[in-house]
């Protein structure tokens, strides 16, 4: 294996992870709208229990989405977790939030009450999915940063002369903000906004999906329609604006410029990757007409499966979307503050021989996805009703 | 190129050391919890499995609602570690991340899924799927989160003995070499037995509390005495195992941080035929040189010996830290030189002496951000207490576990004893040191010892922690990176906020914790 296959397959990889933690954020999509699918408590008690059997697979993939980066593109780590400081503080604050949420919110002795959580996992499910969509975004519009690796040795001026006390740090962030002058940018919040529109959408047809209960199955009906108007204005937006505009491209001496319709030239050029994208969009479009037209027909459905065709459809998408910023000489951080210290997947990867081993540890990605579906479909082997809940002992 | 240089905060420093150090302590309250208790609720699933009584169903349900409830925390405070060193150590995530990112990269794809997807099926798959593949689901999970235990302490353990790896001066960082070394550390192998052990003694003494309290408040007797006998196993091997770890520890360390366990027993000045001491003035004569060199004259140096310098056992000198700082310094210079020789393309002729002088002194590279000699010495008073802490209550539990196993257990003649021993001073009910009413069996008095030394076990394990990464300091990677090196560039006063953010949510949310932990043992078992 040479080190360029390398370099992509693990920036394949993380982008996989990515558009699966994307298509996860279905359960952020639902708790986002606790208060408007479940009016009584014991409607909302139904919906925290249908994503709460799945919180965890989105939690861990943002676990393993976040060590694989480490362990493949350090640099990126340190530069945009370092620098945009408070962006990503603030996505985990949301996630720590929802990790205990569900299994505080209705226990006997939750001296804040069930209401506080059920705000927790609202405040999770618009913030985690606006944030982290506001965080890709950046692959395309760029972050204000530095970095100086000369930074480790010029800081010895610091022993020759005492008074000058000089940081080594490599990694600079160009302003004072720390990664919230992203949201400045109004292409990086309509990028989140569409991320977090995807997540509703998938939300409801999760719920469609996982909840036998007719009343809350046709309350996601309305939800889900205005979602995906919402979204599909939103992303149609932003892939006109992406395609567009100039992109980050490199040489092979690694030299960072400016290229005209870079991301155009991108999915022209690697053509099999827009192919991909347009199955995406079509499949996730799929998955919510055929939710929509029936159901105006008839009002409660007994089988709901778009989630099936918009999750996959989902994950076709983001991963295309997610190579695009990357592969083909192309700048996938790129620096607004200095061109030159723009990332791509061969200034900021692992070594030849970290990548190489990883390679191998990544062939046990197969066997934990098919123990995690063996295991989904054991515990989805029967929808949730209310008489599941009101007899289950760990019940939420 | 653009050259920002800035100055350093020292408050960026401090506060970034304190929000690892109150996330990593938070986490550490929680994480044990976890791994002690299920092996004890995997024990209880696996009597069902095998009697299929409702009894011990119930038993299994119970331990693993408190294990849900303890479990939520310790994966909420897991993943702010893991992006912190991002976040706050940025210069250390790129000088050292092709190594440090594997393990934690292998530990989410191989434990933490299997902790997340068969932790599902433990609490919601009891009427879904069979009680074989239920049980395998509780033993995966603690599976799970052993294994997420072993990849983080392989990662843990590299920080305080680097193995592995070789600098590369023109990636300006330090790349793996060797997979195996990195994960099969003899110091990262210690370190996760001792880890795992001691959180096993933690389970175990939260089992003894809860018991203790049903107990005496004679209520869910059966499920209390039927508990305790599996906490008293589990404990008392893992007490003993813990000792016999943490000796080992002790002489890993002793080997590739001297100055931690110098300031461990507060030893200034080293020598031959040192004694341990158990507190000042008091000392196992041998007992340090025995730790360290396992012969009884062997030398163990002191921090002086270690600021100054001295003579090996080898015959070989070892430099003072002053001489350590020099050649750190012309390692560092020797870098620059080379990368500026590089820059206007020399030939390998002329770049060969400035590789040559950066090898020779790269193991002291760290020292060469080093200014004062001094900064090396990490806190002798809480390195000093810390250790004697976790010792002591080490050694407590042994004795409360043995005598645990001796009353729950009919252990031939020695349990005997041990009751009529008792009976002799009063700490037991004459009319129950011959009996082998169950329910008896536990004198009232052990019961509240049981709920006592709940906070004892914690405030073991933190010193444990205390030790552990207080002896290490300044040093993020030993020797090589120092604190004030691997820092992100932040305002102080960005960082003292989330410092303060987090604590207020993680102390709000412990005390939610605690609250709901205990009107679930005040409802017991029943549903």
């Amino acid at each position: 294996m040479t080190y360029e296959f390398l370099q992509h397959y693990w920036c394949f990889i993380v982008s996989l992870l990515g558009a699966l933690l994307v298509f996860l954020l279905f359960v952020q999509g639902a708790n986002s709208m606790i208060f408007a699918l479940g009016k009584t408590s014991q409607e909302r008690r139904l919906l925290i229990n249908s994503t709460g059997r799945k919180w965890e697979f989105t939690f861990t993939t943002l676990v393993t989405f976040g060590g694989a980066f480490f362990a493949s593109f350090p640099l990126f780590y340190s530069t945009s977790f370092g620098g945009a400081y408070w962006l990503w503080m603030l996505i985990l604050f949301s996630f720590v939030l929802q990790a205990v949420s569900y299994e505080f919110q209705n226990k006997l002795g939750n001296f804040l009450g069930p209401k506080t959580f059920q705000y927790f996992l609202v405040f999770n499910g618009i913030m985690g999915p606006l944030l982290l969509g506001g965080a890709v975004a950046t692959f395309f519009e760029g972050s204000n940063f530095i970095v100086e690796k000369g930074n480790l040795i010029n800081s010895q001026l610091s022993t020759v002369n005492p008074q000058l006390e000089l940081t080594p740090v490599i990694s600079h962030w160009a302003n004072a903000s720390h990664g919230l002058d992203a949201l400045l940018n109004p292409w990086v919040l309509i990028f989140g906004l569409a991320v977090l529109y995807l997540s509703r959408v998938l939300g409801t047809l999760y719920i469609k999906n996982n909840i036998d209960d007719d009343v809350i199955r046709r309350r996601a009906n309305y939800q889900l329609v205005a979602s995906a108007v919402i979204f599909v204005v939103l992303f149609v937006a932003y892939l006109v604006h992406l395609m567009m505009k100039d992109g980050y491209a490199y040489d092979e001496s690694g030299l960072i410029m400016m290229e005209p319709y870079k991301y155009l030239n991108n999915a022209l050029d690697m053509w099999y990757l827009s192919l991909v994208l347009l199955i995406g969009v079509v499949l996730v479009l799929y998955g919510i007409i055929k939710e929509v037209y029936p159901v105006t027909l008839h009002p409660s459905p007994i089988t709901s499966n778009g989630i099936w065709y918009a999750g996959i459809g989902t994950v076709l998408t983001v991963l295309p979307l997610l190579l695009l910023s990357a592969w083909n000489n192309t700048a996938y951080y790129p620096s607004t503050a200095d061109l030159q210290s723009s990332l791509t997947i061969e200034n900021s990867c692992s070594s030849y021989f970290t990548l190489n081993t990883m390679f191998w540890v990544s062939l046990l990605v197969p066997f934990v996805l098919a123990y995690i579906v063996y295991a989904w479909r054991k515990i989805d082997s029967r929808k949730i009703d209310r008489a599941e809940i009101a007899n289950d002992d760990h019940a939420y | 190129m653009t050259n920002l240089l800035l100055n350093i905060d020292a408050g960026t420093i401090d506060w970034s050391r304190a929000q690892f150090a109150l996330t990593a302590i938070y986490h550490w309250l929680f994480v044990p919890l976890t791994l002690g208790l299920a092996v004890i609720m995997g024990i209880a699933e696996t009597f069902y499995y095998k009697k299929r009584t409702a009894f011990w169903k119930k038993t299994a349900q119970f331990w693993q609602r408190l294990f849900g409830v303890n479990f939520a925390m310790g994966v909420a405070t897991g993943i702010i570690l893991e992006f912190e060193f991002g976040t706050n150590w940025s210069n250390y995530s790129w000088f050292v991340g092709d190594i440090f990112g594997a393990p934690l990269a292998v530990e989410g794809i191989v434990a933490f899924f299997m902790e997340s997807t068969f932790v599902a099926v433990m609490f919601f798959g009891w009427k879904k799927v069979s009680a074989g593949f239920h049980l395998a689901s509780t033993w995966l999970t603690g599976l799970g989160a052993t294994i997420s235990a072993w990849w983080i302490l392989v990662a843990n353990a590299w920080m305080q003995y680097p193995v592995g790896c070789e600098f590369n001066p023109d990636t300006m960082r330090n790349e793996m070499t060797s997979f195996l070394e990195v994960a099969l550390s003899p110091f990262a192998i210690d370190k996760f037995c001792h880890t795992v052990i001691s959180s096993w003694i933690i389970g175990a003494v939260f089992v003894c509390a809860v018991c203790g309290w049903y107990l005496l408040k004679k209520r869910e007797t059966e499920l209390a005495i039927e508990s305790l006998k599996i906490a008293a196993v589990v404990g008392f091997v893992a007490a003993m195992g813990a000792g016999a770890t943490g000796h080992k520890s002790g002489q890993t360390v002793a080997q590739v941080q001297p100055m931690k366990l110098a300031a461990m027993e507060a030893l200034y000045d080293g020598g031959n035929e040192m004694g341990l001491k158990i507190i000042e003035g008091v000392e196992v004569p041998y007992g340090l040189s025995m730790m360290a060199t396992n012969t009884i004259d062997g030398f163990v140096p002191g921090i002086n010996d270690l600021l100054n310098g001295y003579k090996k056992a080898d015959g070989s000198w070892e430099p003072s830290v002053n001489e350590k700082m020099e050649r750190g310094r012309s390692a560092i210079q020797s870098l620059a030189e080379y990368r500026r020789l590089k820059a206007e393309g020399a030939s390998e002729e002329a770049l060969s002496p400035h590789l040559s002088v950066l090898k020779e002194n790269y193991q002291y590279f760290g020292y060469g951000y080093v200014k004062d000699a001094n900064d090396v010495v990490p806190s002798v008073f809480i390195n000093f207490w810390a250790f004697r802490v976790m010792v002591g209550l080490g050694c407590l539990f042994i004795a409360f576990f043995g005598l645990m196993l001796l009353l729950v257990f009919r252990v031939p003649l020695l349990s005997v004893i041990t009751r009529r021993l008792l009976s002799a001073f009063g700490l037991m009910d004459e009319r129950h040191s011959d009996g082998w009413q169950m329910a008896d069996s536990v004198p009232r008095w052990l019961c509240w010892a049981s709920i006592l030394l709940l906070p004892m076990a914690y405030i073991c394990s933190e010193s444990g922690w205390l030790v552990a990464e207080f002896g290490r300091q300044p040093w993020t990677i030993q020797d090589m990176l120092p604190t004030w090196a691997a820092v992100s560039d932040l305002q102080s006063s960005s960082v003292m906020i989330t410092f303060f953010l987090f604590l207020i949510l993680f102390t709000t949310m412990l005390a939610v914790e605690i609250n709901i932990l205990l009107k679930q043992i005040k409802k017991g078992p029943s549903l």
